[in-house]
């Protein structure tokens, strides 16, 4: 700018703006694409749907529709066992607003068998402080009434009683 | 100065909505077409620049899901700009100029369909001024229009004419959202929208992906029989501030077409990215193209401006035109923002 700035006369009183507020907000479609509609749908049933890349022979889980790996579609749909492994898992000691899990609580990623990438999910049936990698879980499913095609249709998934995975089972994943 | 050329290039049919398939799913058929035309898998492509913006999609790093189509294990050298494609091109063409790669993929994408674009554009603006106010992108682009008639650089009438030649010329393009046009008296017929603009001075929203391969050199003459040579390309920025700016010109296309040395030599073919009737005159007389240049052969983004591809399909066209044999030189001009706010023109050229 070039000189000083001089106010119009008008405006000499009116108070200095510090600051303003501009909320905004944008409202989305979400287009789940078809992998991840077939995966969801598999969902709504019970089923966890994984898909395998033709390449790496990879199963993808939930699947986006390509290996990310190798830049190919996945073709070949494969259900997953509903059970696996905890291949790392952080303890919740914060409340989230909307939240109504009493803390602390603890979110995983789990392994389903025969899948090559986890799912996240909440642990819950068991003191969190014995919660670790490698424990054996499985799903524990909504009633079929309340079952949607989303990951809310599974509540949480809880210890099955089995030995502990060995760490070489999981290294990639975790 | 290296030499750099468009060797492949492909698109999608642009749809106004996209229901089935993600973005990853959308792209992945024209990233293997591009590779398989100048039969090159990923490992043997040195850099890889994507433009797009997360504010389609309305998540936060979602050009990075995007990336899972291209093969990018083992690492590769990857960029993205959040900017139309040929912004993407240019920082591939400068990636190469620099001597770090000999060949670069390049795509973008624009999948406008789940939220509302004239809303989501307004998030560019600047936020104390403008945005908090929503201006939606057809009302600014109808500002524009009218400082452009008062100012004598087009005329509703003109502006129609061009409407009916893009979508008619349209036809020829099978990858085109709108195709024909009733004459432009008929058009002229129909109620203002936001005015000086009619419906047929706005585009199509859609959605679209783009990608391109280019190689530097030699490389180039090997994948391809008659590569597309960039002879020239630059980009320029208007201010920030719609009010500062006089709209009834185009100074950053101006100075744009001239360092890439628009007016060097006769123009056979240009391809234009204006999105509204009016821009196609204002950057049509900033370029200087005269009556003998082609304008917009494709139908050009009134017929298919899937955002943020919209502009890297100008390149893809023109380089086809110079591919085909059908044109010796070409100019492609790319927009961004609002009321043609950036600019890129790029000049392409065959071999004699």
């Amino acid at each position: 700018m070039s000189g000083p700035l001089v106010l119009p006369e008008a405006l000499r009183d009116v108070e200095a703006v510090r600051s303003i507020r501009a909320p905004a907000r944008l409202e989305y479609r979400f287009t789940a694409g078809e992998a991840t509609s077939r995966f969801l749908r598999g969902i709504a049933s019970k089923r966890i749907l994984g898909e395998r890349c033709p390449v790496c022979g990879k199963v993808m889980l939930p699947p986006r529709g390509s290996c990310p790996t190798d830049g190919v579609p996945t073709s070949e749909q494969v259900e997953l066992a509903d059970r696996g492994i905890v291949t790392s898992f952080c303890v919740v000691n914060v409340k989230f607003s909307g939240s109504a899990m009493e803390l602390p609580y603890v979110c995983a990623s789990v392994l389903p068998d025969g899948a090559d990438m986890g799912l996240f999910g909440l642990v819950q049936e068991i003191p969190f402080d014995q919660i670790r990698m490698g424990m054996r879980v499985e799903a524990v499913w909504v009633d079929d009434d309340e079952l949607q095609p989303n990951l809310a249709s599974i509540k949480w998934w809880r210890p099955t009683g089995e030995p502990d995975a060995p760490y070489e089972s999981y290294r990639e994943h975790v | 100065m290296r030499d750099v050329a468009v060797v492949a290039f492909a698109q999608s049919h642009h749809v106004r909505r996209e229901q089935r398939r993600n973005e990853v799913e959308m792209l992945m058929p024209v990233l293997h077409q591009v590779k398989t035309d100048v039969g090159l898998d990923q490992s043997q492509i040195d850099f890889t620049c994507s433009g797009s913006t997360d504010y389609l999609a309305g998540a936060a790093f979602s050009f990075v899901i995007t990336l899972d189509g291209v093969g990018a294990s083992p690492p590769i050298s990857e960029s993205h700009v959040e900017m139309d494609g040929a912004w993407a091109l240019y920082e591939a063409w400068v990636k190469i100029q620099a001597g770090a790669a000999d060949t670069a993929l390049v795509y973008s994408y624009g999948k406008a369909s789940p939220g509302s674009l004239r809303d989501v554009l307004s998030r560019q603006l600047d936020p104390y001024y403008l945005a908090p106010l929503w201006p939606d992108s057809v009302a600014l682009a109808a500002l524009q229009a009218r400082a452009c008639i008062e100012a004598g650089v087009t005329s509703v009438a003109e502006m129609a004419e061009i409407a009916a030649r893009c979508r008619r010329s349209a036809t020829a393009n099978p990858f085109a959202q709108l195709q024909g046009s009733d004459d432009a008296d008929v058009l002229l017929k129909e109620p203002e929208i936001a005015s000086p603009l009619r419906r047929h001075d706005c585009p199509p929203i859609g959605d679209g992906v783009a990608a391109m391969i280019l190689a530097a050199g030699d490389r180039a003459r090997e994948l391809a029989d008659r590569p597309a040579w960039i002879r020239g390309i630059d980009h320029r920025i208007e201010a920030h501030a719609l009010g500062v700016r006089d709209l009834a010109s185009s100074q950053s296309t101006r100075l744009a077409g001239e360092r890439a040395g628009v007016g060097g030599a006769p123009v056979d073919v240009a391809e234009l990215h204006a999105p509204f009737t009016h821009q196609e005159a204002l950057v049509r007389d900033a370029l200087g193209l005269g009556d003998g240049v082609a304008l917009n052969p494709s139908g050009g983004p009134l017929a298919a401006n899937p955002i943020m591809a919209a502009g890297l399909i100008r390149i893809g066209e023109a380089a086809g035109r110079i591919r085909s044999g059908e044109a010796q030189r070409a100019v492609a001009h790319a927009t961004s923002g609002p009321c043609l706010q950036q600019n890129l023109v790029c000049v392409l050229e065959g071999d004699e």
